[in-house]
């Protein structure tokens, strides 16, 4: 029989985070992009850098608001709906997740007031100071949730009181610094750069199409290209390495990415497509290359794998997910790595403004960041199942006492709200980035640090004409 | 026998500084939200804008203390974060999508002034709704939740009651009395009146609410009744009602003298008495009478670590949060729209 409040309260959690974790993957690098944008305002005086970074602070504003509303209902919904979850892991995640509070959130919202309004309030250095302390706060945030993810992935030091709850057995460290913790924290802050990296330079390449000589979007399809060329190919080694630390703790998740249900003493294939099927633990029509696999995940040519069929079937991660999620993910990066590499290659030969297909190109790829983010969330999430903390409880044992109907109710209500309020976010989004960062501005000269008269911050103000735009 | 009074006096911390937590939210926010409530009667134009660009740069700072009482009730006490949030479930998820619409409108009645009378409601809805919702979860929780073993046991609708519905109105008139007195500090003219005509109706409505919810309290349970009128606490509880009273003549001469400080002060000292009561009322409880703060902690080590921390940041958090309210500071002016 189905249990369709479990199934329900899954989905609504899925949904919910998901949607979520669109804005900070973009709103985590998009703050490191303005602090660059206003650090290199201050220290060249350069029109441009002021433009973008006013530019680029509206999208933020609207993006990061998303985040805070969309993140206070996750907040809340490991009590509503995981409530057996919360009181068990409570004593050893709360105050993970409380600390994040403390030294993330609000130092993000404690100097986003002044990011966003203080420019002609405070001087420079202390608004660019704002700046670096909401990016900091991003980065402290990501750090702390990807701990509190990590050890739901690979738990260690804890034990289990007599009420059933875990609680440290020790020292923090081994918690906070659990197994996967490094690796998921790279991969995903990478994720994140990436994703923004692939938004500036889609926008930018939007507008050279329309206009070769704007300088605005020169700067972002320059400075986004340049990002992926040095993120694209790091973020292949760290995933490599992320998914050997993987293997090691949960095997289950990597061989069911990779669809092998059988294993291989001598050496596994790469399956490079194929339809997986759970029910006859088999993969169908596979397109292989012998040995492969082994050595991607053992390095190692002839080095035996195990295969799913060593573990019972209700212990197992449903392959049939997560071998479609893990090749989206895994193809956008190379993708990804591709449009790097041209990038790099047009500015070598000094035509990086000038490759109308490679502005198209960036164009096409500016929502791979999302897509590749969401795909690679989900191979490690459903990875995990049946277990919520693996090996310890599933994720069956670990839901609130709520009715199907209540939670049938809330659930088409987030669906509702989110696709009509966050669409219209979106939107709106767009509709901003489909304005060219003003065309020609003419660099202003160079003005003294201290000058009493005319202030460079004035670039920041909004002509009055656009305070209704 | 050293270990056990240590981990006690750890547990009675924690309730002190969660109870500070909500209690800083609750004044905080509770401004923001009362102006979203009172958004439909200020003037279209120059009034709404000036009201917005007056939360604007702080509403963000002022919810984060939400997601601090949310997680630091989960870390500090994870039993009662696991009973209340399934019992109020219906409550809180309005409350979160209430948040949500209120959270967007700063943003999107700019980038869209021609739908902005929409998100203007949705402003004024979403604020509402959530004030209403927080409201209702008090009167929830003081009613009492049914519990069996170390779950929510009762039904889904089980905190809807006339006491709720009390305590949800209460709550909402007394943050549209925050809302307005601070709008009558950060405004002048016009918009200043206005604020003033609004705090002196809802200084009357709150009085009548904080009235009404205190006599119906000690008739949720006897226990109550005997917290607030039993010898010689009473002689304690008693000075609560008194210095409410002196608190609300301070309230209605102030608006009246056209002071502009002191009727968001006099509004907030209300607020702490109302609070303090709860207080007296609820202690040692966290869901009342099923489960103290001492059932509900989790253990000593979990609530150090938590501690070291907390007594580090909350002040640099302070510091910091007081000196975007200074950056801030006087009549509001133009946003960076």
């Amino acid at each position: 029989m189905t249990d369709y409040a479990l199934l329900l309260a899954r989905i609504q959690f899925a949904f919910t985070v998901s949607f979520h974790f669109l804005f900070p993957a973009f709103s985590i690098g998009l703050a490191s992009f303005l602090m660059t944008l206003e650090g290199l305002w201050l220290r060249t005086g350069r029109g441009v850098y002021a433009n973008l970074y006013r530019y680029w602070l509206k999208i933020f504003a609207i993006v990061f608001g998303m985040g805070v509303v969309s993140g206070i209902v996750m907040s809340y919904q490991f009590g509503t709906n995981w409530s057996v979850f919360s009181d068990r892991a409570g004593p050893v995640i709360g105050p993970l997740m409380a600390y994040e509070v403390l030294t993330a959130f609000f130092l993000e919202a404690g100097f986003l007031g002044v990011m966003l309004f203080g420019i002609t309030k405070v001087g420079r250095g202390l608004h660019f100071f704002a700046t670096c302390m909401v990016a900091l706060g991003t980065l402290i945030s990501a750090t702390w949730i990807l701990s509190v993810n990590s050890w739901m992935h690979t738990p260690t030091g804890f034990a289990i009181n007599a009420q059933g709850q875990f609680v440290p057995a020790g020292s923090w460290l081994p918690i906070i610094f659990n197994p996967s913790f490094p690796y998921r924290l790279t991969h995903t802050v990478i994720a994140a750069f990436l994703t923004t990296a692939l938004v500036v330079a889609a926008v930018g390449g939007w507008h050279l199409l329309r206009d070769r000589a704007n300088l605005g979007a020169r700067k972002m399809l320059a400075m986004g290209l340049g990002m992926i060329a040095v993120m694209a190919p790091l973020q292949i080694l760290a995933g490599d390495e992320h998914g050997l630390n993987t293997l090691e703790h949960q095997p289950a998740k990597v061989l069911a990415m990779e669809g092998h249900y059988d294993a291989h003493p001598d050496g596994a294939p790469l399956i490079l497509f194929g339809l997986p099927s759970d029910r006859d633990e088999q993969v169908r029509y596979a397109v292989e290359i012998p040995r492969l696999s082994s050595l991607i995940l053992r390095h190692d040519l002839n080095a035996p794998l195990p295969g799913l069929k060593a573990f019972a079937r209700n212990r197992r991660p449903p392959a049939t997910i997560l071998f479609w999620s893990f090749r989206i993910m895994v193809g956008l990066g190379l993708a990804m790595l591709m449009l790097g590499v041209w990038g790099l290659w047009a500015r070598w030969r000094g035509r990086l403004y000038d490759t109308p297909w490679l502005h198209r190109a960036a164009v096409a790829m500016g929502p791979a960041g999302f897509v590749a983010v969401l795909a690679g969330w989900i191979t490690t999430e459903v990875g995990r199942q049946p277990w919520v903390i693996y090996g310890h409880i599933l994720t069956a044992d670990a839901r609130s006492p709520i009715a199907a109907p209540a939670v049938a109710t809330s659930l088409a209500a987030f669906v509702v709200v989110y696709f009509a309020v966050f669409g219209l976010g979106v939107l709106y989004v767009l509709r901003l980035i489909a304005k060219p960062p003003e065309a020609h501005e003419a660099e202003p000269r160079r003005t003294p640090r201290h000058a009493a008269g005319i202030t460079p911050a004035a670039t920041f103000e909004p002509t009055n004409k656009e305070k209704d735009a | 026998m050293t270990g056990l009074t240590y981990s006690l006096d750890l547990t009675v911390v924690w309730a002190v500084i969660i109870a500070f937590g909500i209690f800083a939210y609750v004044v905080m926010d509770g401004f923001d939200l009362g102006i979203g409530i009172l958004f439909p009667g200020f003037e279209v134009g120059a009034e709404r804008d000036a009201a917005m660009n007056s939360i604007a740069p702080v509403w963000d700072g002022n919810e984060t203390w939400l997601v601090l009482g949310g997680g630091g009730l989960f870390a500090a006490f994870p039993l009662a974060y696991a009973i209340i949030l399934p019992a109020t479930y219906p409550l809180v998820i309005a409350m979160l999508l209430g948040l949500v619409f209120r959270g967007v409108a700063f943003e999107f009645r700019w980038r869209d002034p021609v739908h902005r009378r929409w998100w203007d409601r949705a402003f004024m809805l979403g604020s509402l709704v959530a004030a209403i919702a927080q409201g209702m979860m008090l009167g929830a929780i003081l009613q009492g939740i049914r519990v069996v073993g170390r779950a929510f046991a009762g039904g889904w609708l089980d905190w809807l009651t006339p006491f709720t519905v009390l305590t949800g109105i209460s709550v909402a008139v007394g943050y549209g009395l925050l809302g307005a007195t601070w709008l009558i500090g950060k405004t002048d003219g016009p918009a200043q009146a206005h604020a003033r005509r609004m705090a002196r109706m809802l200084s009357i409505a709150t009085v009548v609410a904080m009235a009404a919810v205190s006599v119906a309290t000690p008739f949720l349970s006897y226990d109550y009744w005997r917290r607030w009128f039993a010898m010689p606490g009473v002689l304690l509880t008693a000075q609560v009602p008194l210095l409410v009273v002196v608190i609300t003549g301070i309230l209605f001469w102030s608006i009246a003298r056209g002071r502009h400080k002191l009727p968001f002060l006099a509004a907030l000292a209300l607020f702490l008495l109302g609070y303090v009561g709860l207080g007296i009322s609820i202690f040692p409880y966290v869901v009342p009478r099923a489960i103290t703060i001492w059932a509900a902690a989790a253990p000593a080590q979990s609530q150090l670590f938590m501690l070291v921390g907390t007594v580090v940041i909350i002040p640099i958090i302070i510091g910091y949060t007081g000196w975007a309210y200074w950056v801030f500071r006087g009549k509001v002016g133009e946003g960076y729209h």
